[in-house]
């Protein structure tokens, strides 16, 4: 029984360190379906973070999670200013964008802690067990005892399949993705759609960070993003572009990132530092054993010039 | 010319716009400008001692961002490739000195610069071989080499006490000389400007150069012009500029910190998009870029020493350079060609 127990633990650490990435690469998921590479997701998960823990502080975690989400999409708006309007390289604006929210959050925490003292931390959302699916062995210790966020995400993740494959909506959106001048032809504008994509891509983003905070560690430290929001680029890569593979590569990078809380349980030898690595380069591995991106959308990363 | 006063407005506007949120987040704005303004250029030793010392890593990190930049490699990597060839010269360092003497320094340069190369040919190869894009595999390969930090000063590196996460420092011979009794500004520096006076002289007037220029102005046109294998000039690109960025992590460990430690670069690769995209990718404007962020940079330290202003506006002022450059359309038709279609 020792060995079942260790094994639900494992997954589910491996479930909890995978809800941040889940959040992110759904919303990463949705921007590249419509032709947009938004490595700005950082700056949203960032900032959705900071913006959770001041309101849960304030309102409670509802509403910390909520804002954090708002607050993402900001970060989305200002992305989608630049690269919508302005048409400019996606890529330089995302690392701007990134920047632009480590730099503020790190101000305006500063400021906060300099006025007020540092923030207490917050009360988070608990595990909430559900009768008889909690109870199954191992399955019901990893999946049915997380906080309610992460079953918010297990209803997204069918919700945007339907939503991207089922919907005028949705499929306008891949066409855009793939071929923005007959999305044109069918009489809808890119430009509404990649903004719509990018709105929703910065809100999901900002949920990811706001369930750092108000899921999971109860406070909000500088950089506490820590990079997921490149991971969360690596996880649509690495799910080949649809949300059941994303699903899937969410779990795995989870999984790796759970390996730490394994090795100390089983007394396993490894230094901590090359198992924080393995994620990264874990993705480097998976993306050059896929021969890069065939899966990806047509016009991803491409520049729209007239509209 | 009117690149110049563009670039100027824009970085005008940056530290308006923050100096406008400095002053809604209720700090005295006047206090907090003085001291900025003092710290930064207020007397030789803010000159020498924090602005320039702090140029330093940016020109060189700004020169390895606008060489791969002007090929159309878009190497977003120079803080891994920074980290990699700091830690190659610490090691180098401390076990050559006793061994080498005062040659240990050449040999502490030149192992920066291949770790650097080193670290953004694992970039390359996995572009060429398996087609894997190079913003995201640099990109990732920063994590990897901060972890690889982590893990040498608590490993094979640290000081022999054991008691903190850093390594011995180096011997005095084994550093940058000081160029000013008393000041911290090190060799580095003038190495820096040579280096930005060779790219330029490279870019101008050398027929690699110029093949670096046609690809990034355009892949398709380069390649059917038939001379140019635009994959290989790519990956010399993004090798080159990971061996100057190799270098900066040398320099700066050479000449300031003297100790290899985690927080070694306090996102300087970052911060270096925005000095060459300020410098419009040529190397002579960066000069002048890097020079205004290593002064940014020292004015917000002593803001936050002396006025308790957070630093991390000036970080907010550098992403704001980013993005006002881009929201110049004339910047724009500049750049829109080097990256066709696909990023």
């Amino acid at each position: 029984m020792a060995e079942m127990e260790v094994v639900g633990n494992f997954l589910e650490a491996a479930v909890r360190s995978a809800t941040p990435l889940g959040f992110a690469a759904l919303g990463a998921l949705i921007a590249e379906r419509a032709g947009v590479v938004n490595i700005g997701i950082e700056g949203s998960l960032v900032c959705g973070a900071f913006a959770s823990f001041v309101v849960a502080g304030l309102l409670g975690p509802e509403a910390g999670f909520v804002a954090g989400g708002l607050a993402g999409m900001s970060m989305g708006l200002v992305f989608a200013v630049f690269v919508v309007a302005l048409r400019a390289q996606q890529i330089i604006v995302g690392a701007a964008v990134s920047m632009l929210g480590l730099g503020l959050t790190a101000s305006l925490h500063r400021i906060a802690v300099s006025s007020t003292g540092p923030g207490a931390p917050i009360s988070t959302f608990l595990p909430l067990q559900v009768p008889v699916l909690s109870e199954i062995p191992v399955f019901g210790q990893a999946f049915i005892s997380q906080p309610v966020t992460t079953y918010l995400l297990y209803a997204l993740f069918p919700l945007v399949g339907w939503g991207l494959y089922r919907t005028v909506g949705g499929i306008a959106l891949r066409a855009v993705g793939e071929q923005p001048s007959a999305a044109v032809s069918a009489g809808h504008s890119p430009a509404r759609i990649q903004c719509a994509a990018l709105l929703a891509c910065g809100f999901l983003s900002g949920l990811g960070g706001a369930t750092l905070v108000v899921a999971q560690t109860g406070i909000y430290s500088d950089g506490m993003s820590a990079g997921r929001g490149y991971i969360a680029m690596a996880i649509v890569a690495l799910g080949r572009w649809t949300p059941r593979g994303v699903a899937a590569g969410a779990l795995i990078f989870g999984g790796v990132s759970a390996l730490q809380f394994l090795t100390q349980a089983v007394n396993w030898r490894v230094p901590y530092t090359i198992v924080l690595a393995t994620p990264y380069l874990l993705t480097l591995v998976a993306m050059a054993a896929l021969r890069g991106a065939r899966a990806a959308p047509a016009a991803l990363g491409r520049t729209l010039n007239r509209l | 010319m009117a690149s110049l006063l563009a670039s100027t407005g824009v970085f005008t506007c940056a530290l308006a716009v923050v100096a406008l949120v400095i002053a809604a987040a209720g700090y005295d704005l006047s206090g907090a400008a003085r001291a900025a303004v003092e710290g930064a250029v207020g007397s030789p030793f803010a000159v020498l001692s924090a602005t320039l010392k702090r140029t330093a890593p940016f020109l060189m990190l700004g020169l390895a961002v606008a060489v791969a930049f002007r090929a159309g490699v878009l190497n977003i990597g120079a803080e891994g490739q920074f980290l990699a060839g700091a830690a190659a010269a610490c090691a180098v360092g401390l076990f050559a000195t006793p061994v080498l003497g005062r040659a240990t320094l050449l040999l502490e340069i030149a192992a920066g610069m291949v770790a650097g190369a080193g670290w953004a040919g694992i970039a390359a190869m996995l572009k060429r071989r398996f087609a894997v894009a190079e913003v995201v595999s640099t990109l990732l390969l920063n994590f990897v080499a901060a972890n690889v930090v982590a893990y040498l000063v608590r490993g094979p590196l640290q000081e022999p006490t054991g008691a903190y996460p850093q390594s011995s420092m180096l011997e005095p011979i084994a550093r940058l000389p000081l160029l000013i009794d008393g000041q911290r500004l090190h060799a580095g520096f003038p190495i820096a400007l040579i280096l930005a006076l060779a790219t330029w002289w490279f870019f101008r007037s050398t027929a690699a150069g110029f093949r670096f220029r046609m690809t990034g102005s355009g892949r398709a046109a380069a390649a059917s012009a038939g001379l140019i294998n635009v994959n290989a000039v790519q990956m010399h690109a993004l090798i080159a500029s990971g061996a100057i960025a190799g270098l900066a992590g040398a320099c700066e460990i050479t000449g300031v910190t003297y100790v290899l430690y985690e927080g070694l670069s306090p996102g300087y690769g970052y911060t270096a998009i925005a000095v060459a995209m300020l410098g419009g990718l040529h190397p002579l404007a960066v000069v002048a870029s890097a020079t205004l962020f290593g002064a940014l940079g020292a004015g917000a330290d002593a803001m936050q020493r002396n006025a308790g202003v957070p630093a991390g506006f000036a970080v907010v002022a550098a992403a704001l350079v980013v993005l006002g450059v881009l929201a110049i359309p004339r910047t724009l038709r500049l750049l829109r060609p080097a990256w066709p279609g696909r990023s």
